[in-house]
């Protein structure tokens, strides 16, 4: 019943949406390439505005001097590693409790952990924010020994980087430890362990593993594809995270890229060449990651959509 | 008794894998909801000791008064500002819905290059972000941006856009929907429309029907629960979105113009440190959106069933 000379119609709206989508990331280049003195071209051809006139590369590079780029780079990409490890793994454990283990509580817990689920971040922040702001001091009290509200340096002089307090308020503990668990991610890898078959622990078990060995060599490995798409989610998540890293850290060595982009905010006026540069720069290790997962992501985003 | 102990045993191992997840879980996510709970009902600006108010922060909040000229006041205007900014902000929802699920029937027809088309719609949503929020705020330069200068060139004056009272909240709309539309809704609604059989739009075409009475008999009943599921989802979200984008882009301006209540919980909480107050607002806003949650349920029930 196809007519397929017409098919060729749809691809009109189909362009005009994609370049739509395309322009302003264009736009995003051409300016970062643009150099410092033309970055605000007067000009009202927009082709030559979304079409490099320039090619500065040197703008990629100066981003890094102008500002410790690299610092927040390493913060954002330390943080979201170790945020995305301890919450896949802390998943699985619970949720291999959750799916394949009887104890008492077990289904009410698994509410509570639902229920949560719906609870605003914003009402769960506040307490967390509290708490880092009075642990320090609380901590003093009772442990003295440690000096537990200085900011630590490694190493002397002004210009070492810093390493922040050990908990509380300007520390990597406050950016990393609340962000490692999830419900949510218990809640996806309980789904993806209750869609694999009973009969596979039952043969391991006579076969002589323990739960570890059947969690960690059967469970895990045949739950990937779950195991994947919570890897991604939570690394993306964790990377663009804003408000927390904002509200809890004030040292410019703490700080992450979503927060460190206001540096290129000057007093006098932003300089739109460099902050475009250094938001390419924060998206690549996202679009890469998007290519090379794509499949989870997907997937990840229809899990309890359409089939459930 | 072999039995009991073999449940023992699995209880402890249950243990052993639940501990990590569930102290974490207790110290940042069940304590924090109880505590914020207790928040709501204190004044607190973490340098003097906290001090119970009763439910003094809730009529601050949500109470109207009379003022001198016989007419009602509310106590907190802003509050009320705020939470109609955050309900127009939501207002091209429907919109981008429509939008992702032409997109997706449009790529659902499998015609060349659909691949590609897919992942440049999703693009934006990949990229997404604060990143994204500074070069949107570029665009919407008055002098120097994208948008105006493509104004210009069909001879019309863009707006001053973001620092204009008027043109600050469809200019975050028109970024919105440039966000949203190939996004995850359009995923979803590609989705449902794979799970449909061809057989049905075969047997459609074969009575007769046209493209129009194709999608309005065929498709439309099919993508009904996602679309459901997409709705409700894009309320709840709406209610608690719009601060890392007002904070990059606007700072809440002007004139409270782009203002959410969530960057009201961030002001009230993280730059005046009422904590207290903060916690109010937050808890007002969690038992909206428990309201649609449970509506939707309901709902969404009975539209499944």
């Amino acid at each position: 019943m196809k007519s397929p000379r017409r098919d060729w119609l749809w691809h009109i709206p189909l362009l005009l949406v994609g370049g739509t989508m395309l322009v302003p990331l264009f736009f995003m280049f051409a300016t970062a390439l643009s150099a410092p003195g033309q970055a605000l071209p007067v000009t009202d051809s927009v082709w030559r505005m979304i079409w490099p006139q320039s090619w500065h590369w040197e703008n990629f590079a100066e981003v890094w001097r102008v500002v410790p780029f690299g610092r927040y780079y390493i913060n954002s990409l330390v943080i979201a590693l170790v945020v995305t490890g301890g919450q896949v793994f802390t998943s699985a454990c619970a949720a291999y409790a959750f799916a394949r283990l009887q104890w008492p509580g077990r289904d009410k817990l698994f509410l509570a952990y639902l229920a949560t689920m719906m609870v605003p971040g914003s009402v769960t922040m506040i307490p967390n924010f509290v708490a880092m702001k009075i642990l320090p001091e609380w901590l003093g009290r009772v442990l003295p020994q440690v000096d537990w509200l200085s900011l630590r340096y490694l190493g002397t002089g002004a210009q070492s980087p810093g390493v922040g307090r050990l908990i509380g308020l300007d520390s990597y503990f406050a950016l990393i430890v609340p962000a490692m668990f999830s419900a949510y991610g218990t809640f996806l890898l309980r789904q993806f362990f209750l869609t694999l078959p009973r009969d596979l622990d039952e043969a391991a078990k006579i076969d002589g593993c323990n739960h570890w060995q059947i969690f960690s060599r059967i469970l895990l490995p045949l739950a990937l594809p779950g195991v994947m798409t919570l890897t991604i989610f939570t690394f993306m998540g964790n990377w663009g995270s804003f408000l927390w890293p904002l509200v809890t850290t004030n040292q410019e060595y703490l700080r992450t890229l979503p927060v460190g982009l206001q540096a290129f905010q000057g007093q006098y006026g932003t300089e739109w060449h460099l902050m475009m540069a250094a938001a390419l720069l924060m998206l690549v290790p996202i679009v890469g990651l998007f290519l090379v997962g794509q499949r989870f992501f997907i997937s990840g985003l229809t899990v309890g959509a359409v089939k459930g | 008794m072999k039995r009991t102990g073999a449940r023992l045993r699995d209880t402890r191992t249950a243990i052993f894998f639940l501990l990590p997840n569930f102290l974490g879980f207790l110290c940042f996510t069940a304590w924090p909801v109880m505590a914020s709970l207790l928040l709501s009902f204190t004044e607190w600006d973490l340098l003097t000791e906290p001090r119970w108010v009763g439910l003094d922060n809730f009529v601050q909040l949500l109470g109207w008064r009379r003022d001198p000229t016989g007419g009602w006041a509310a106590n907190d205007p802003q509050f009320w500002k705020y939470f109609g900014n955050t309900l127009f902000l939501m207002l091209p929802l429907p919109v981008n819905m429509l939008g992702s699920l032409f997109l997706a029937t449009v790529l659902n027809k499998k015609l060349r290059f659909a691949y590609g088309y897919r992942l440049i719609f999703f693009l934006p949503h990949i990229v997404s972000g604060v990143a994204i929020y500074y070069l949107w705020r570029w665009m919407y330069n008055p002098d120097f941006g994208l948008v105006n200068a493509l104004l210009r060139q069909f001879g019309l004056a863009g707006p001053r856009w973001l620092t204009d009272m008027h043109w600050a909240k469809p200019a975050l709309m028109i970024m919105g929907t440039w966000l949203a539309v190939g996004g995850s809704s359009m995923i979803l609604y590609l989705a449902a429309l794979q799970g449909v059989p061809p057989e049905l739009y075969e047997a459609a075409s074969i009575d007769g029907a046209t493209a129009w009475q194709q999608f309005r008999h065929v498709t439309w009943p099919a993508v009904m629960p996602v679309t459901f599921f997409i709705l409700t989802m894009g309320i709840i979200h709406g209610l608690q979105s719009g601060f890392d984008m007002a904070f990059v882009m606007t700072g809440g301006g002007p004139y409270g113009a782009t203002t959410t209540l969530g960057y009201y919980i961030y002001t009230k909480a993280y730059v005046f440190f009422e904590m207290g107050y903060a916690s109010t607002i937050a808890w007002v806003l969690f038992l909206v959106i428990l309201t649609v949650t449970i509506f939707n349920w309901r709902r969404g029930g009975k539209v499944i069933a």
